[in-house]
């Protein structure tokens, strides 16, 4: 795939060109530093636990001037991978003389960096093998499917963005609805969290694409249930990851995930 | 193939999305659960030895009839073909949170060493990840988990079908390597996804 340069470590030069040559084929494919150390690693055939680090400091700088030669803006995570590199060959430099001077892992100041590259690449590959899979939608397809709540939804009166004060309303009528507490109750210990209110809300919009708003607080008709789901909804909103439609005034309010328009057509619809 | 085949592969085709076993007992309380169980594994073998243009497979599950991949080109004529293959950044980064979850946006960034937001941001908007809520630490960061999506997009039947670390390594001979420690769990993370890891 790549451009093969079978470059001595010597021939600076040369290398350089070389990579001017493939500049743009390169720079597609590196993720981060990481990727690019690795990269580095495998084209000069390396041993990962046992990275030459001057040189290797030396071939990742090389290559962030190039990126900077060529009027490229270089992301700082590269520019901190520089500076790690930098202090680890400047380490290596240095006599060990003092055992309680630094941290634990001085024995060899590259350790920390080799870990972080080996799982790295260890979730590179997995990724690799995931992406490997026939995936739905593209290699696999399930028979089509649109669910009627939606369609019903989505009728031709276009749905109706509902403000702030409109979820207020409703859940000042649904607190109203709630029978007036008895004053000797004791608060249960294990309250609801809104953590999990948010997460129930996700997870019953991840089975369905709509979810209609009574349904949240339906089974369990509480003040804290309500107040709860109020505050969650708000956050939700707050993220960006939900939206709240309604189909005209008084007609009944629909929670949407944020993002369904790419959705629809996919035929992944869940629920049972 | 005896009539309880054909019930299960009459509901099966019939259903919206992918039918649980669970469900289909619901469905079939004439029949008692081991007997179903056996005949929708069988059914799903019919389906494999026929080797035709669908397949009866678990994913996400539930049952649930599929195209089988050879024949991509010509389904892909009729639907339109929405996913577009995942770039490497996003399928690392679905790998580092479908192994590590339930895992923040920092633990994601310390791994690949690269700012993951718009990552993970497409990755929440494709519904192949979601939030599981929030950690028990400073700042109260929200964690990640993949969601029921993600396995029905790669045709898993669950998370414990994803081939271990240690396969994957053991494919390229990568060198030996302890993995870390897991991650101290905030509240409000459900249960389920701590049993269904996919470390043995």
């Amino acid at each position: 795939m790549l451009p093969q340069h079978h470059t001595h470590r010597d021939e600076a030069p040369s290398l350089l060109e070389g990579m001017y040559q493939s500049y743009s084929v390169h720079l597609e494919k590196f993720d981060g530093p990481l990727d690019l150390l690795l990269h580095l690693i495998r084209k000069h055939e390396l041993d990962i636990c046992d990275i030459p680090i001057a040189e290797i400091t030396r071939q990742y700088l090389e290559y962030i001037r190039l990126m900077k030669d060529l009027n490229l803006e270089v992301a700082g995570d590269f520019l901190v991978m520089a500076a790690t590199l930098l202090q680890i060959k400047s380490r290596m430099l240095l006599p060990v003389d003092d055992p309680d001077e630094g941290e634990e892992d001085a024995s060899d100041p590259r350790a920390a960096l080799i870990q972080r590259l080996l799982e790295y690449q260890q979730y590179k590959e997995a990724g690799q093998v995931i992406g490997a899979r026939a995936l739905l939608g593209r290699e696999v397809f399930v028979r089509g499917a649109i669910d009627p709540l939606v369609l019903e939804a989505k009728s031709e009166e276009g749905p109706i963005e509902v403000d702030l004060f409109e979820l207020v309303d409703v859940f000042r009528a649904l607190l109203n609805r709630i029978p007036a507490e008895s004053f000797h109750e004791v608060a249960p210990g294990d309250s609801l969290s809104i953590a999990d209110c948010i997460n129930e809300i996700l997870s019953l919009l991840q089975e369905r694409e709509m979810v209609p708003f009574d349904e949240l607080v339906n089974d369990d008709l509480t003040r804290e249930r309500v107040i709860v789901t109020f505050l969650a909804l708000l956050e939700l909103c707050r993220l960006r990851l939900i939206n709240i439609i309604q189909n005209g005034h008084q007609g009944p309010i629909w929670l949407i995930p944020a993002v369904s328009a790419s959705h629809e057509s996919s035929g992944t619809l869940s629920d049972e | 193939m005896n009539e309880l085949h054909a019930i299960i592969e009459s509901i099966v085709f019939a259903a919206e999305s992918s039918v649980s076993l669970d469900r289909l007992c619901e469905l079939l309380p004439e029949f008692d659960r081991g007997e179903i169980k056996c005949a929708v594994t069988d059914l799903s073998a019919v389906f494999a030895e026929r080797d035709g243009g669908v397949h009866l497979v678990e994913v996400a599950g539930g049952w649930q009839f599929r195209t089988r991949p050879p024949y991509q080109q010509y389904v892909g004529r009729l639907v339109k073909v929405k996913a577009a293959k995942f770039s490497q950044s996003a399928l690392e980064t679905l790998a580092i949170i479908a192994y590590r979850q339930p895992i923040t946006r920092a633990e994601v960034e310390h791994l690949r060493s690269v700012d993951s937001g718009a990552v993970l941001k497409s990755l929440l908007d494709k519904k192949l990840v979601k939030i599981l809520g929030k950690k028990d630490i400073p700042g109260r960061p929200l964690i990640y988990g993949t969601s029921k999506e993600f396995l029905e997009v790669f045709g898993l039947k669950d998370l414990k079908s994803l081939p271990t670390l240690k396969e994957i390594q053991a494919l390229d001979e990568a060198p030996q390597f302890e993995r870390q420690e897991e991650l101290p769990l905030g509240d409000g993370v459900p249960e389920e996804v701590e049993e269904s890891l996919p470390f043995g």
